[in-house]
């Protein structure tokens, strides 16, 4: 193999890796607020694919008006799946809120099942499917698109974690709940703008990479699984080493993919999770300290 | 009248009632999904003191059940090992592989014991999936022999329902002789707080790969009794969706509660034959019960049961003491 086909799996690779990225953003923005791992945030990426698809079919508004009511939509659901399945387990037991967010997980994916169907939907290219070249290597313009929008999205919420009163009182819930909630900080309004945040970044995802891969009711839980394995890669709780993570992933996979098997690709992204978690469950970039026997 | 003796009063009335089913039923359709329900609650009984009793989440255990059948499968079929063999074989598969898991995952935590439970599940599925010339794909293979003991073939489907109903009534006595005992006892200060067990002296992580082992195992023999049964296995039986659908008999049933696993199991297991009108639907159902239950009766059905139990008791004394 020559290098271009090395820098070939690196495109593909960075491309997958962006959206598991941008998965493993929406769980560590949850995770900081709440100290719940959401189960459930693969299930935004699905339906914020899946819900641009049909609502392209059914309202025939065109595709950006389409994908933007379906981001909102699944912001909207990620709000109420706060409001009335997260916050009356507020305090439960960890194995509890596991289980609270598995339910919502199989609860939203089956409903998609039951009301859109069984089929795997396709979305068109944002900017047309015709491979740029560049040195021999051939980038679809999706993947432009897909690069782009990640990093103007982590561009925002830089900004909107430093700058702005609610990414700031968000943080502070994440460093101290109790504390933010004495200095007058509004610690369930922050929870629910976090499942709020959370939702929409997937939903992005989601929607930026539908052309690429395709969607079906089901791609939320590998999504999710390898969002989750690119937060732990980063060190979960630090949201841009989870998107670092996301790119190695992607890119790891997609290596593994071409010179070892497509087959165990999947396979290969829990074995680094795996491996990680036994060997380094702080992740590469994170210092966080996490609880071990 | 408390301790082993109430356990095995309670034991042998379920077995007593287990045996006059089938008299009531009659149809060999029911009885075979009596028998699945059966296999099933072995496995929950075993998650159960996994996570109900020592508070460790597994969300890949369909893949120690699967680990079991297949191996039996293999073994027997394909090598033509002999069928006692290639059945403790299975059941040791899945016990090893739990140990040899066990011992890193479970110095994971919450949240981070879920995922790697998870990925190893996800890990097993594939394999079963991918390594064609000895599982035979995503499509499985057949031809599997029924299960055999010492010359005896359990041929109908109502001999095999027996020996399943005993299996599952060994298997409870087993874990609530467990529970009651000094194991017991650490498990559950360890699900309390793993600190102050620590602190007095239960070496922690020796217990929790020991109940996870034996869940493991437990899952192993219904995963054995289950192949032989069906004579077929696919990888579709043992993925990530049948692991939830464990946890989901486990939180359903009650945590914590022998009996509960037992209840959940069966009723999860038999609803789906209700709902044969509505295609689909278990699934959205299982999500449903799993947050319902956590929020509204974190005890499950049997919690419940005692729960009211509980609450009709002071009320009759409240009402005496107002008049």
């Amino acid at each position: 193999m020559g290098i271009s086909s090395y820098l070939q799996f690196l495109i593909s690779g960075v491309t997958m890796g962006s959206i598991y990225g941008l998965t493993a953003l929406g769980f560590t923005i949850i995770f900081n607020t709440t100290g719940i791992i959401n189960f459930a945030q693969g299930e935004f990426v699905m339906l914020g694919g899946i819900l641009s698809v049909f609502f392209l079919k059914w309202f025939d508004i065109g595709l950006f008006p389409s994908i933007l009511l379906a981001v909102l939509a699944t912001t909207i659901i990620g709000g109420v799946i706060e409001r009335f399945a997260i916050r009356p387990v507020k305090g439960a037991s960890v194995i509890n809120l596991i289980i609270v967010t598995i339910g919502v997980s199989i609860f939203v994916r089956g409903l998609t099942m039951i009301f859109l169907g069984k089929d795997t939907f396709s979305l068109p290219h944002f900017s047309g499917n015709l491979p740029l070249t560049f040195a021999g290597v051939a980038v679809m313009p999706q993947s432009i698109w897909i690069l782009a929008i990640t990093l103007v999205l982590l561009a925002i919420l830089r900004l909107f974690f430093t700058r702005t009163i609610y990414g700031k009182g968000m943080l502070a819930c994440s460093y101290n709940r109790k504390a933010s909630s004495l200095v007058g900080i509004g610690v369930d309004r922050m929870v629910l703008f976090s499942f709020l945040i959370s939702s929409l970044v997937g939903a992005i995802g989601g929607v930026i990479l539908t052309p690429v891969t395709l969607t079906s009711y089901d791609v939320g839980i590998m999504l999710g699984l390898k969002g989750f394995s690119a937060c732990i890669i980063g060190g979960l709780g630090n949201p841009f080493g989870a998107a670092a993570g996301g790119v190695l992933l992607g890119i790891l996979e997609s290596l593994c993919a071409g010179v070892i098997s497509s087959a165990y690709k999947d396979a290969f992204a829990f074995f680094v999770l795996l491996v990680l978690l036994f060997v380094k469950p702080s992740g590469l970039f994170g210092q966080a300290k996490i609880e071990r026997v | 009248m408390y301790g082993f003796k109430r356990d095995m009063l309670a034991v042998l009335g379920f077995t007593f009632f287990l045996l006059i089913i089938p008299r009531i039923l009659g149809n060999d359709y029911y009885i075979n999904t009596l028998t699945l329900s059966l296999t099933h609650a072995i496995i929950a009984v075993g998650l159960n003191l996994l996570m109900g009793y020592a508070g460790q989440v597994s969300l890949g255990h369909a893949a120690f059940y699967g680990l079991a059948a297949y191996t039996s499968a293999i073994l027997t079929t394909t090598y033509s090992v002999p069928l006692p063999l290639g059945m403790m074989s299975g059941i040791l598969v899945s016990g090893v592989v739990a140990l040899l898991i066990g011992i890193p995952t479970l110095k994971l935590k919450g949240h981070y014991l879920a995922m790697a439970t998870l990925g190893f599940g996800v890990i097993v599925y594939i394999f079963f999936n991918e390594t064609i010339e000895l599982t035979g794909g995503p499509s499985g293979f057949g031809g599997i022999s029924r299960l055999q003991v010492m010359g005896y073939r359990f041929a109908s489907d109502i001999s095999y329902y027996y020996l399943v109903a005993f299996v599952l009534a060994g298997v409870v006595l087993l874990s609530l002789n467990l529970i009651h005992s000094r194991i017991g006892r650490a498990l559950r200060a360890i699900h309390t707080s793993e600190t102050a067990s620590q602190i007095s002296g239960i070496d922690i992580a020796k217990y929790k790969v020991f109940v996870f082992v034996l869940s493991a195992l437990f899952a192993g023999v219904a995963g054995v009794l289950y192949v032989h049964n069906i004579a077929f296995v696919a990888p579709g039986s043992f993925g990530f969706n049948f692991s939830i659908e464990l946890v989901t008999m486990v939180v359903l049933g009650g945590m914590a509660n022998v009996w509960g696993a037992v209840i959940g199991a069966c009723f999860l297991s038999i609803l789906p034959e209700f709902l044969r009108v509505f295609e689909n639907i278990e699934i959205v159902l299982y999500g449903a019960i799993l947050i319902v239950f956590t929020i509204f009766l974190p005890e499950g059905i049997a919690g419940g049961i005692t729960k009211l139990f509980l609450m009709m008791k002071p009320k009759r004394s409240d009402a005496a003491g107002k008049e």
